[in-house]
């Protein structure tokens, strides 16, 4: 019995299929200017810090297989942490789906009789949907996060894991600023130290009265009942320590088994993600400490789909992911596309396969596809994801066209046999049917063309050329 | 059923039969290291800490505060504590939030990723003393640094709650380029105490 996530509530899924919203985003030119300009920043600070650790590769590997080890012993783990944590003084709440997490966290909310909370950066809670859940319960969520705030200010939809802004660049940013954060300096212009000291006036009163919090979390140790936020700017701090009350919520999948295990994730997750031998600021917490930090935890574990993947064993290990989104940065993909288009909160080459299996391969039937297969994802990947072959195996359940395939079955047969191929090499070359560039084939094949250039056929063939020399 | 029952059901039946035997291969460094401190001094520098290598805690002190107020953490030794200074017996938020600066001590500091570890112990008080104040100074001892982070873990006890902190408050959100200076202290000074001084 599996049961993926529950369609009507939070942002699993697109408006469209993603080649139609990859076509408005190709069309926009700033968006990738915007988006080259960021992937290429990340990828070189990345590449320079990683090279400097000698024992990468061997990271990797305990990565991967600690996750593995997670992943095979769930049940067990995610039971010792409810243990931990419950002796250290918080409370564990079970979600089976985004519905039953958000009725959770409202509930949890109501109860403090408080009507705003600050939040730190969480995909789960996007993923839940958690912000819509609570404004229809009179309660405003207010995003901490430089890049969220951006994104909630402009009323605009996150496009990256990691900078759910990467979309917009300096300029644009002071201008949603000048135009939506009450009492921002006018004279306000796009230097981006400038613009962060605008987010920190504007917040602190916020921080330092807010008396509920909301977070994720990056890491939860089974053996322990510790807690980690890695962060960059200090609002997680400010969302951890500062509020009576803390309601964190996080996957299933986030547990690592032992406290030395983070000795591994901690090293892989910051150079792969923001490219530092570090992050500025991760908070570790066990439950309640007395007289330091909120003294009211909750600790919302949420399924919603997650156990639907678990079912599958080639495509399980998505759920290894450990949200660095260094997958997104190498990805020709996404440095073109952008992560609207995937119609998703998990975008890029790892959402591709976790959105799919989370929802069910019926509600995101075109994710598979939005990959060239060129295998940058997984040599990205700090826990080695082999997206790739996850990708193949969920188009072989959501196939493409019968007569697509027929095609490619004849092209396949045409490409081993010499004779054949190159009889279709010269029918290529002077064949005015296909029209510009292939543009022109007839159906029921103008589908598959109007994504796909053919490539100009050559005035002569390599075995013209090769026979003539 | 309780959602708790129903999610370890559906975990079990996904997974089918045994726990997975997965074998962890540790081939990565773990130490313990010989440690550069002038290693931790240049990646402290690159993330846009100040470093001070001095053998005059008080002093340097002093130099870096000036005219203005700190808040000090009950345990800290008193010759570090600046005059004037504001000892931190719960103090409100709004308290610490108006001080100029915080002084604590460190737990353990990292060299190659130029990162101290906070533990909230005496000689560093509350988390929320050294978040608030937007400068920070941590005084060092050589002999709380490691080479590399496995060994940090390994002195470090998770029952407390600790705060990993790397240069001043910064964000990559803009552009993906790092930028110092959001919500938490914008100034990080760390004193690192010369060995003779140590001793």
């Amino acid at each position: 019995m599996s049961t993926h996530s529950p369609r009507g509530v939070g942002h699993l899924r697109g408006d469209q299929p993603f080649p139609e919203a990859a076509k408005v985003a190709l069309a926009n030119p700033q968006l990738r200017r915007n988006l080259q300009h960021a992937t290429t920043t990340i990828r070189g600070k990345s590449g320079r810090v990683i090279a400097e650790l000698p024992d990468w590769q061997e990271l990797r590997a305990a990565g991967s297989a600690l996750k593995a080890y997670t992943m095979g012993n769930l049940p067990r783990l995610l039971e010792q942490l409810e243990e931990k944590v419950t002796a250290a003084g918080g409370v564990v709440h079970w979600a089976a789906d985004a519905n039953e997490a958000n009725r959770i966290v409202t509930d949890l909310v109501h109860q403090t009789g408080e009507t705003r909370v600050i939040k730190v950066k969480s995909m789960a809670t996007q993923e839940i949907g958690l912000n819509e859940a609570l404004e229809a319960a009179g309660i405003t969520p207010v995003e901490t996060d430089l890049a969220e705030l951006i994104v909630q200010l402009g009323k605009d939809k996150p496009s990256h894991i990691l900078v759910p802004a990467i979309h917009r660049n300096r300029s644009e940013i002071r201008e949603i600023f000048l135009r939506e954060m009450p009492g921002v300096d006018p004279e306000l212009t796009d230097e981006p130290t400038e613009l962060a000291a605008a987010a920190r006036r504007y917040l602190r009163e916020t921080f330092l009265s807010t008396k509920v919090a909301v977070s994720g979390a990056n890491f939860a140790i089974a053996e322990t009942g510790t807690l980690a936020v890695v962060e960059s700017e200090g609002n997680g701090r400010m969302c951890l320590t500062l509020p009576d009350t803390l309601i964190t919520v996080m996957g299933i999948e986030k547990l690592v088994p032992a406290w030395t295990d983070l000795e591994v994730f901690l090293q892989l997750l910051p150079r792969a993600s923001t490219g530092e031998r570090m992050n500025p600021y991760t908070s570790m917490w066990t439950g309640v400490t007395p007289g330091d930090g909120p003294q009211n935890f909750h600790l919302v574990l949420l399924d919603n789909g997650r156990t639907a993947v678990l079912a599958d064993e080639v495509g399980r290990s998505a759920l290894h992911c450990i949200r660095c989104s260094a997958c997104l940065n190498v990805c020709p993909v996404y440095e073109r596309t952008g992560g609207h288009a995937y119609g998703s909160v998990y975008p890029g080459p790892i959402g591709a396969v976790l959105s799919p299996q989370l929802t069910g391969i019926k509600d995101n039937p075109s994710l598979p596809y939005a990959s060239s297969l060129c295998g940058a994802c997984f040599d990205a990947c700090p826990v080695m994801i082999d997206i790739p072959s996850i990708l193949v195996h969920l188009r072989n359940q959501a196939p493409h066209p019968r007569t697509e395939k027929a095609v490619m079955a004849a092209a396949a047969y045409t490409m081993d046999r010499p004779r054949l191929y190159a009889r279709a090499q010269k029918a290529a070359r002077l064949s005015k049917l296909l029209g510009k560039r292939g543009r022109g084939l007839p159906p029921p094949l103008h589908g598959w063309a109007a994504s796909r250039d053919l490539p100009e056929p050559p005035p002569e063939t390599f075995r013209d050329w090769w026979r003539g020399r | 059923m309780s959602s708790k029952n129903l999610i370890l059901r559906r975990i079990r039946e996904a997974l089918g039969g045994e726990p997975a035997a997965v074998d962890v291969p540790r081939d990565y460094r773990r130490g313990p290291a010989p440690v550069d401190l002038d290693l931790l001094v240049e990646r402290l520098v690159d993330y846009k800490a100040v470093v001070h290598r001095t053998s005059d805690i008080p002093g340097t002190i002093r130099g870096i505060v000036g005219s203005g107020t700190v808040v000090a953490p009950p345990g800290l030794p008193a010759e570090w504590v600046p005059s004037g200074s504001v000892r931190d017996d719960d103090l409100s938020a709004a308290d610490i939030a108006a001080a100029d600066g915080v002084v604590t001590a460190a737990a353990v500091a990292i060299a190659e990723t130029g990162t101290i570890v906070l533990d909230a112990s005496p000689d560093q008080g509350r988390r929320i003393l050294s978040l608030l104040p937007d400068l920070h100074i941590c005084v060092l001892h050589p002999d709380q640094v490691v080479a590399t982070v496995p060994e940090a873990v390994a002195r470090l006890s998770p029952g407390r709650p600790l705060t990993w902190i790397s240069g001043p408050s910064a964000t990559s959100d803009i552009e993906l380029n790092r930028v110092e200076g959001v919500h938490g202290p914008r100034n990080l000074h760390i004193v690192l105490v010369e060995e003779e001084a140590a001793a």
